[in-house]
This record gives C-alpha cells, sequence and structure tokens, in this order.
C-alpha cells in the first residue's frame, strides 16, 4: 500500500533577494508518512519544518523532487489535508459555527445539513452553545477548537499541523493535545504534527522525526514510538519508557539545536 | 466629571456662546467701538434670537423639509454609489498588480485634484436637479472609501487566506468569503469620514447652483444679505450633520460586531 504522504527527495531553494546568494532551506529529504500514522517533525527552530508542510500543503513547489499522496504526485493545493496553522486562521466576521462550516460551504453542502453538522464538530470539541460567538469573544484555547473543529468537519484523510497549540498555556496545550488523540483514535487519519517541543512530540506520535539545524535540512533520526495507546499526555511523561525515549532523542538532537542556536546568533550578531 | 454633570456645563456653554453673541449684535445695547453705526454689528453677524426665530418659522411653516429631504436624498446616493465604486475599484486594484501599477499615477493625480472645481462640470452634464449634487459627492466619497479597500486588501491576513484557502475555497468564494468582508470592514472604519464628505459634496454643488437643499436656502439668504437665514441655514445643517453622524455610529455597532470593540475584554 502507498504512503499517504511521502517526500521523494525533496529540495527547496529560494531565491535571494537584493542579491545575495540563493538559500537552500530543505535539502535532499526523503520521508513518508503511512496512512493513519501520527508523524511528529521536531528540528531546531528556522530549521525549515514549516517549509517541508507548505510543500505538503501545496502551497510551494518544491525546487527538485516529488511529494505523492497515496501514490499520486501532487500538484496545486493539496485538496486531500486539513491543515491547522500556529497563528490566527479563523475568519474573525464568522461566527464559531460560520467557520466551522466554511469548508462544508465552499463544497455547496446544503445549509441546512452544513448547519447540523457544524453544531455536532462544536459539541464534539467541547463548544456545544458557543456557535454564535464571533472568534474576538473566545479564548485561545476554544479558538483553537474551533480552527480543529473547522479541519476535521470535512474529514480530511491527512492532517497537517504546524505548531498549532505552541501559543497556548501549558494546561490549554496538554487538554487540546488530549482532545486530539481522543479524535484522532476515533478516526485515524495520516498526521504531521510539526513541533519544537520534544515531550509535545513524543506523547503524541507513532513516529518522531528529527530535522538537521539549517540551511540544507534533512531528516537525521527517525524513532519509533512504541508507547501504549490510548495516551494521556500528562501522564505518558511520568512513564520510565517516555523518559528513555526522550533521552535517546535529546541526544541526537541536542548537536543540531546548538548548531540552530549559534547559527540564528551569529546572523542577530552579523 | 460625572456624565450629567458633563452635559449640563456642555449646555451651559453653548447658552453662554449665545448670550454673549446677542449681547454684542443687539443694536444700540452696547456702544459702538468698531463700527460707528449701532446696526453694523447685527448687519455682519446677525441676531441669535432672530436666528432662531427664522428655524422656527421654517419648521412651524414646515418649508425646510423638502430642502433637508433633498439635501439627505443627495448625500445617501453619493454615498453609496461613491462607496460601491470605490469598493469595487479598491477590490480589483488591490488584487491585480498589473492594474495597479498602470494606474496609480492617475488615481493619485485625481486624488489631488481639488474635485470642487468639477461642479461647473457636473451642473452642464447632469443639469441643476440632484444628480450633478450627487456626482460631487461621488467624487468625494469615491477615493477614500477607494484608498481604505485598497489597504485593506492588501492587509488582509495571509493565515486566513491560506486557511480558506485549506478549506477548498475557489478563487471567487476566496473573493467573496475573505476578501469581500475583509475590505467592507475597511468601508466602514472610514463610514463617518465618507459619509461626511458625501455631506459636503451634497451642501457645496447646491450653494453653487441649484433650487432646492439647503445649501440652496443659504444661497438664497446670502443673495439678500439676510445673514440671520444664513445662520440659521448653518445651523440646520449642523445639527442634520450631528443626526447623521449619530446614525453612522448605529449602523457601524450593528454591521461589525464581530470585531472587538475597544473596551471590550478580548476574551471571556
Amino acid at each position: 500500500m502507498p504512503a499517504a504522504v511521502s517526500f521523494e527527495n525533496i529540495t527547496c531553494t529560494f531565491a535571494a533577494r537584493n542579491g545575495g546568494r540563493p538559500y537552500t532551506a530543505v535539502k535532499d529529504v526523503t520521508l513518508s508518512i503511512g496512512e493513519g500514522e501520527f508523524v511528529s517533525v521536531v528540528g531546531p527552530t528556522g530549521c525549515g519544518k514549516s517549509t517541508l508542510l507548505n510543500v505538503a500543503a501545496g502551497f510551494l513547489r518544491p525546487s527538485s523532487g516529488t511529494i505523492r499522496l497515496f501514490g499520486e504526485p501532487l500538484s496545486g493545493i493539496n485538496r486531500r489535508a486539513g491543515y491547522m496553522f500556529q497563528a490566527e486562521a479563523l475568519m474573525p466576521w464568522r461566527s464559531a459555527l460560520g467557520n466551522v462550516t466554511a469548508g462544508l460551504e465552499f463544497r455547496g453542502i446544503e445549509a441546512a445539513q452544513a448547519r447540523r453538522r457544524g453544531e455536532d464538530w462544536l459539541a464534539r470539541v467541547g463548544l456545544s452553545g458557543f456557535g454564535d460567538r464571533y472568534p474576538h469573544q473566545l479564548s485561545g484555547g476554544m479558538r483553537k477548537r474551533v480552527s480543529l473543529a473547522q479541519m476535521l468537519i470535512l474529514d480530511p484523510p491527512i492532517l497537517l499541523m504546524d505548531e498549532p497549540f505552541s501559543a497556548l498555556d501549558i494546561q490549554t496545550r496538554q487538554l487540546m493535545e488530549n482532545e486530539l488523540l481522543d479524535l484522532w483514535s476515533a478516526n485515524r487519519k495520516s498526521v504531521i504534527f510539526i513541533t519544537h517541543d520534544l515531550e509535545e512530540a513524543i506523547s503524541l506520535s507513532d513516529r518522531v522525526v528529527v530535522l538537521s539545524a539549517g540551511p540544507q535540512t534533512h531528516p537525521m533520526g527517525d524513532f519509533p514510538i512504541a508507547l501504549a495507546r490510548p495516551r494521556d499526555v500528562s501522564e505518558v511523561r511520568l512513564m520510565p519508557e517516555f523518559i528513555a525515549l526522550h533521552d535517546r532523542i535529546w541526544h541526537a538532537m541536542k548537536d543540531e539545536v546548538l548548531k540552530g542556536y549559534a547559527q540564528t546568533r551569529n546572523r542577530v550578531a552579523g | 466629571m460625572k456624565r450629567p454633570r458633563l452635559w449640563l456645563w456642555q449646555v451651559l456653554i453653548l447658552a453662554a456662546v449665545f448670550v454673549a453673541w446677542q449681547l454684542l449684535t443687539q443694536p444700540g445695547l452696547i456702544p459702538p467701538f468698531v463700527w460707528d453705526n449701532p446696526d453694523r454689528a447685527a448687519f455682519f453677524f446677525g441676531e441669535p434670537v432672530k436666528m432662531l426665530k427664522v428655524i422656527w418659522a421654517w419648521f412651524s411653516d414646515g418649508t425646510i423639509y423638502k430642502h433637508l429631504w433633498v439635501t439627505l436624498e443627495e448625500t445617501v446616493l453619493a454615498f453609496v454609489i461613491g462607496a460601491v465604486l470605490g469598493l469595487a475599484m479598491g477590490l480589483w486594484l488591490g488584487l491585480s498588480a498589473t492594474a495597479s501599477a498602470l494606474l496609480d499615477p492617475y488615481i493619485t493625480a485625481m486624488n489631488a485634484m481639488p474635485r470642487v472645481v468639477l461642479a461647473p462640470i457636473f451642473m452642464v452634464w447632469f443639469g441643476l436637479g440632484i444628480w450633478s449634487k450627487v456626482a460631487l459627492g461621488v467624487t468625494l466619497v469615491f477615493f477614500i472609501v477607494f484608498f481604505n479597500v485598497y489597504q485593506g486588501v492588501k492587509e488582509v491576513s495571509p493565515v486566513v487566506l491560506n486557511n480558506t484557502v485549506m478549506l477548498g475555497a475557489s478563487r471567487r468564494q476566496l473573493l467573496r468569503h475573505v476578501y469581500l468582508p475583509s475590505a467592507t470592514s475597511w468601508v466602514f472604519s472610514s463610514l463617518h469620514t465618507s459619509v461626511g464628505m458625501a455631506f459636503v459634496g451634497a451642501v457645496v454643488g447646491e450653494y453653487l447652483g441649484s433650487a432646492s437643499g439647503v445649501g440652496y436656502v443659504i444661497q438664497q439668504a446670502e443673495g439678500a444679505f439676510d445673514i440671520n437665514s444664513v445662520f440659521a441655514g448653518i445651523l440646520v445643517l449642523t445639527a442634520f450633520a450631528l443626526v447623521l453622524d449619530y446614525a453612522v455610529t448605529h449602523a457601524e455597532r450593528r454591521l461589525l460586531r464581530w470585531r472587538p470593540a475597544q473596551s471590550e475584554t478580548e476574551q471571556l
């Protein structure tokens, strides 16, 4: 069976502005995500994690290499994926319900049916009764729930998540992580979850991929996470297996994180 | 200061201004120190009591309603037409880099031109009826709305845009569900200015040549050296503008319900 998403020798080079050298953010990345697999991608800041996700979403065409979805090469926007952004992505002029049902509306689903399904999804993310609130009337965590429902209502086989919970406080974040796991267990989709938080990556995933520091980022470690499911993200962190895994992956990452940090510092200094 | 106290003082200031005005212009009340003729002050500055009597007469015999209605009609038409044109042009130039690069110098030039000089041309084209005033108002409203929408389109959050694309929106749906609401919110944020400009266009147009409207009433009174009626007309216009502004504030509050108000807390 072909993988849900497979990156084949993906390289992304950006033309330099004002006469500098072109910048190769990602070099020769080969990576595949199986059907129903939850894969986290971790790496130092500025290493091109988001570039990879943008390639998978179809926002960015790689300079070379192919991206395949279930064996077929992707061209244009990825219609089989849902994307959850790090920043606020809700339409501020639509109510929570209006935001959740937007995708159904774009697909021409009849209004009454869209409304019913929207309300059902709002209830599933714990927001029943909040449908008529506008995004600015909701807390950060609530807005993330609306985003989650907005993405999942379309039932995409692939989920692309770009540090979706990084702006939340730690308690809300763990709640959201558990909710994501519950929803995902009920209907297993292929997930690419970008994060810089190793604990988050291990507690959620089936596999953790470690990227090298940029430029010319490439995967440099691939760790299967054999922790039992269902998991509770705050409890799983206390298990000895978790700590051992964390240790191993952190050792593999540490040099790259330091390299990435040094580069950022030099860039600021220079 | 508390609300009622503030209002009391505001009313007192207004009353004081009127009383001072009356005292300074009443013929023969104070010895003339600028002009040797005691009637001169009243000739140039009018007398508030007489002015209020003129206003009372206008409203009691109902002659002013026809003129107010004409001015209102012109203002509303100028605003609506100008806003729709500005919205359409702003969206078009905001979304098409080629069109905006091509038309940029012309837009700048047309905006720099003092548009009141177009009034005579509009008189020739559209006659002395309401449409020449509407046209003048439209040229004033158009640019305010246009620049706001243009800026608004450029500043649509790329994340919201990408998110909507990922939810499956076509280019048309993107225009209808992201660019248009975002641009409309910019139209409403400039609502006070643009309605004010529509009003200015209407009144100036009437003043320059017409057969009805409050601007016409003022112009007629001026022709007869009836300074009290001129001031009466100005007062009526000011009150009318205040009512209009109040209506706009009300409309704004209803239409931009989704935007966080300054005083409202960000979160629940």
